[in-house]
């Protein structure tokens, strides 16, 4: 039965094909609705088929043998799940909502820059499917680099766009940023496929995880870990590029260049989580290995409170943003690297919701401003733009943690699991919730709040067409009740239904004391931040205090990377690379061939006498030749 | 010796004839005839073999060989008078355009 | 009785190519192809394929050497006494490869022949038009078919060969005849 992989891949192909073919003799508001309605079938279809599944009546399907090599065979199969399905849910409902946004966001582009838009989108949403529904670790890396691939055509969408003023990067130069530093985190996916096809036999994850306990007490393979440890990791390692973790989130606050649908979808909601994802799906190896604590959480909450402060400083609207998506990831990262799967993946769905929201008001802001990104020069947004601040606020409450909202739920899951584990990763989560609620309302009171400071601008904002704010709405509402609905708790919708997939780890009884905790430092971060922010003048924002220089400066990371990395590579590129290696070397092997060509044709130029009755009798002679050799044998 | 062996005799005999007129003749037209007696001689050997092993499909054969012969020689023909007709001149060896 | 038959006809086959060569004038040469072909036509007919032979002579000596005569008079080529001759070192590479040649194929001839089981029972089909017919027109239809798309494109090259730029058919056969 291919019913399921139909409805859920080939409208998005269609879109793609028609767009990407045709796109530049379609008229705009076609390109846009078909883009639309691509997505949209592809979401009604994973509507249709998720009650299936759960009902258990669609598993596996085999679509066709990719590659075979002896015993070793990788199959182009999907894997229908619990935790698939989720994860399908979730790609195809947020990307829907902001495809439609983007029809009107994306509406001064001209035609051929729509369509590209749309397919690249189309395409990323694609990708995205193929990687969370793949049944084995080579699909899965097949749609990772897809996704990869779209994430840095559309991070470059604008590529034609020079640096603006004032900003350290752009686009293209951001793209470039974005593919390099994933290919590191690519490099460890892939040792770490590698390693699995030597161990295993097989890329298959039913197979890999039914054979994974025989390996446990395996021969160390390297630095004293056994092979099983080296998989997570290096597992790991491919999470970290891809879901922007120290010390290689670096590319996501600069990829925020691309357009803010991108950001929304892509950098926020999606493809940022597929690190999430595959530790999830790779639940059984992480157990077994026991990586999870003593390397993914560790990661996981640093990089959450580090994230944190860099998103307390900046000044920009979707820098803030960007901060806060790196620091929310730490936060799944904790979840299930504290083997509370269920926690990361309702936290990841959760955050889709609201850090998608948070970026299409962005963008709603973005658009009435004209593309001034700067707080500094914001202010008392809130009578220009009801329905965006609003719905802002609603996300700000959800993702500071505010009692009954999503954020609420799926955050003191993660931190509960925490408090039974580790205390200093607790209390580091905790006070990183009080920071997510003061910079989130930092945020709102410098952009909604208070006076305007640049009246020019003020004066020429309006709220956005109702194609854009509809899904605001739409994600707001999402956002306001996910968490109450589905119960983010052992007994509640989402967690029964991932029960089958996800390993369950009880580390002692339900506290309520972590929640009380992180709900207090989350509303005094909410007033502080009003208090403090609201007001403030843009010469009393530029003069803060010297504590936050150093995070405002992005913790000269970018600069340290520069020095240790890309300048030495850069110099031994020129000094010896280029002038040695290419030109005496490489060029010198070059020439070589040429000129040993060159002399041989000058012999045997002589053979080519023109006249036919050489070659004729060259032939004859070759035949003669052969005849004797044959007969001599 | 039987009536077999005396038939590829000739084809073999035959050939070898054409294969030295094509080596040695200058004139562009008898290297022609010589590449057709080559043909002939093969073509007796398909119908030798043919009568030999008691089928047709040799005889098949040689009406394949007859007709992609009359294309050649047409051709061949052809071009011979293209030639002539440029350099007024049919000796194969005035012909070394190939060389360059 | 037979085999007498085969011998002369062999040697009248034989004598007419040696002729093709050593004759200096084209239209000579062409005649010699002739006889040829009319000794190979006999030796077809000794080995009863019949409608073969009769093709043989019908396309070989009515059509193709036609058309060398036709050639030759149209160029109007007499004698290859303008030609200058064969070189000695071409004509003995010539003769060496011919002979080297010849000496190999006649070891596998004699080899095969004397080796070679007694025909297979004259069958009363093989000469049989009608089976030949069959065979032509159910095995090998489609190379067949394709056949006669090469006899088009021979046309159509010929044409294109033959065809003057920019000038008038008769005005250059008129220079260069």
């Amino acid at each position: 039965m291919l019913a399921p992989t139909a409805l859920l891949f080939l409208p998005l192909l269609a879109g793609v094909l028609i767009n990407g073919l045709l796109g530049a003799k379609l008229p705009k508001w076609f390109s846009a609705a078909l883009g639309c309605a691509a997505m949209g079938a592809s979401f009604l279809g994973a509507l249709i088929v998720v009650p299936l599944v759960a009902a258990g009546a669609v598993g596996d399907q085999v679509l066709w043998t990719w590659m075979a090599a002896g015993s070793f065979t990788v199959d182009v199969a999907l894997k229908f799940d619990a935790l698939s399905c989720v994860m399908a849910l979730i790609i195809t409902g947020v990307s829907f909502l902001i495809h439609i946004y983007a029809a009107g966001y994306m509406s001064h582009e001209d035609k051929r820059g729509l369509s590209r838009f749309y397919t690249y989108l189309n395409l990323f949403v694609f990708s995205m499917l193929v990687l969370v529904l793949g049944n084995n670790y080579a699909l899965m890396f097949v749609g990772w680099e897809g996704v990869g691939l779209c994430s840095y055509l559309l991070i470059g969408f604008w590529y034609d766009r020079e640096r603006k003023e004032g900003d350290s990067t752009f686009p293209s130069q951001a793209a470039k940023k974005a593919f390099i530093v994933n290919r590191i985190g690519d490099f460890g996916f892939l040792i770490a496929i590698f390693l699995m096809f030597t161990t295993f036999g097989t890329l298959q994850f039913d197979a890999i995880y039914a054979n994974a306990q025989s390996v446990v007490g395996g021969p160390a393979l390297m630095w004293g870990k056994p092979v099983l440890w080296w998989i997570t990791a290096l597992l790991f390692v491919g999470a970290i590029g891809k879901s922007a973790q120290i010390p290689l989130y670096v590319w996501l606050p600069d990829a925020m260049q691309g357009p803010t649908p991108v950001s929304a979808l892509i950098h926020a909601a999606t493809m940022v989580t597929a690190g999430v994802y595959m530790v999830a799906r790779s639940n059984v190896l992480y157990t077994l290995a026991g990586t999870g604590p003593s390397l993914v959480a560790p990661i996981g909450i640093i990089t959450a409170a580090f994230a944190a402060t860099m998103a307390l400083t900046s000044f920009d609207f979707k820098g803030v943003l960007a901060y806060s998506t790196v620091s929310q990831l730490g936060y799944m990262f904790v979840g299930v690297g504290l083997g509370a799967y269920s926690a990361g993946v309702a936290h990841l769905m959760t955050h889709a919701f609201f850090k998608g929201l948070l970026f299409l008001t962005a963008g709603s802001v973005l658009h009435a401003m004209r593309d001034v990104g700067d707080i500094r020069r914001m202010g008392g947004l809130s009578r220009k733009m009801p329905i965006t601040f609003i719905t802002f606020a609603v996300a700000a409450l959800a993702i500071g943690g505010f009692p009954f909202l999503s954020g609420f739920f799926s955050k003191d899951a993660i931190l509960l699991a925490a408090y039974q584990q580790s205390q200093w990763i607790f209390w580091l989560g905790a006070i990183t919730a009080g920071l997510t609620a003061l910079y989130m309302f930092r945020l709102l009171a410098i952009a909604f709040l208070g006076e305007p400071r640049d009246r020019e601008l003020h004066d020429a904002a309006h709220e956005s067409p109702a194609v854009m704010t509809l899904p605001l709405i739409i994600l707001a509402v999402l956002s306001a009740t996910a968490g109450a609905v589905l119960g983010m708790h052992e007994d509640g919708l989402l967690y029964r239904f991932l029960s089958g997939v996800l390993h369950v780890e009880h580390h002692g009884a339900a506290t309520m004391t972590p929640m009380f905790i992180s709900v207090a430092l989350g509303l005094v971060g909410m007033v502080v931040g009003l208090l403090v922010y609201r007001g403030k003048s843009a010469d009393q924002l530029n003069h803060g205090s010297a504590i936050s220089a150093l995070p405002r400066a992005k913790w000269y990371v970018d600069e340290a990377y520069d020095a240790a990395i890309v300048r030495p590579i850069h110099d031994v590129s020129r000094s010896v690379l280029w002038r040695f290696v290419d030109k005496w070397i490489i060029d010198g092997v070059v020439n070589a061939s040429a000129a040993a060509v060159y002399a041989a044709g000058g012999v045997l130029r002589n053979v080519q006498t023109g006249v036919v009755q050489t070659y004729a009798a060259l032939i004859l002679a070759g035949t003669v030749a052969l005849l004797f050799v044959k007969a001599l044998l | 010796m039987s009536d077999f062996a005396i038939c590829l005799a000739v084809s073999a005999a035959l050939f070898t004839l054409g294969v030295v007129g094509v080596l040695v003749k200058r004139n562009a037209i008898v290297v022609f005839m010589c590449i057709e007696l080559m043909l002939n001689a093969a073509n007796l050997a398909f119908v030798t073999f043919s009568r030999q092993h008691g089928t047709v499909d040799g005889q098949i054969f040689v009406f394949f060989v007859m007709a992609i012969a009359a294309a050649e020689v047409a051709i061949g023909l052809s071009i011979i008078v293209t030639v002539f007709r440029n350099r007024a001149s049919i000796n194969v060896d005035d012909v070394t355009m190939l060389r360059r | 009785m037979e085999t007498l038959l085969y011998l002369v006809f062999g040697l009248v086959a034989l004598v007419g190519g040696v002729l093709v060569i050593v004759n200096r004038n084209p239209v000579y040469s062409a005649l010699s192809l002739v006889l040829t072909m009319f000794a190979i036509s006999a030796l077809y007919i000794l080995q009863q394929a019949y409608f073969v032979a009769a093709v043989q002579i019908v396309v070989y000596a009515g059509a193709i050497v036609v058309l060398f005569l036709f050639v030759i008079m149209l160029l109007n080529l007499g004698d290859e006494s303008d030609l200058p001759a064969s070189s000695g070192t071409r004509r003995f590479v010539g003769a060496l490869l011919g002979v080297t040649f010849a000496g190999i194929v006649g070891a596998v001839v004699w080899e095969y022949a004397s080796t070679a089981g007694p025909a297979v029972a004259a069958g009363t089909d093989i000469d049989h038009t009608k089976l030949l017919a069959r065979v032509l027109f159910q095995n090998y239809l489609l190379p067949f078919e394709v056949v006669s798309l090469v006899l088009l494109a021979a046309l159509v090259g010929v044409l294109a060969l033959i065809r003057t730029h920019g000038r008038d058919l008769d005005s250059s056969e008129a220079d260069n005849v």
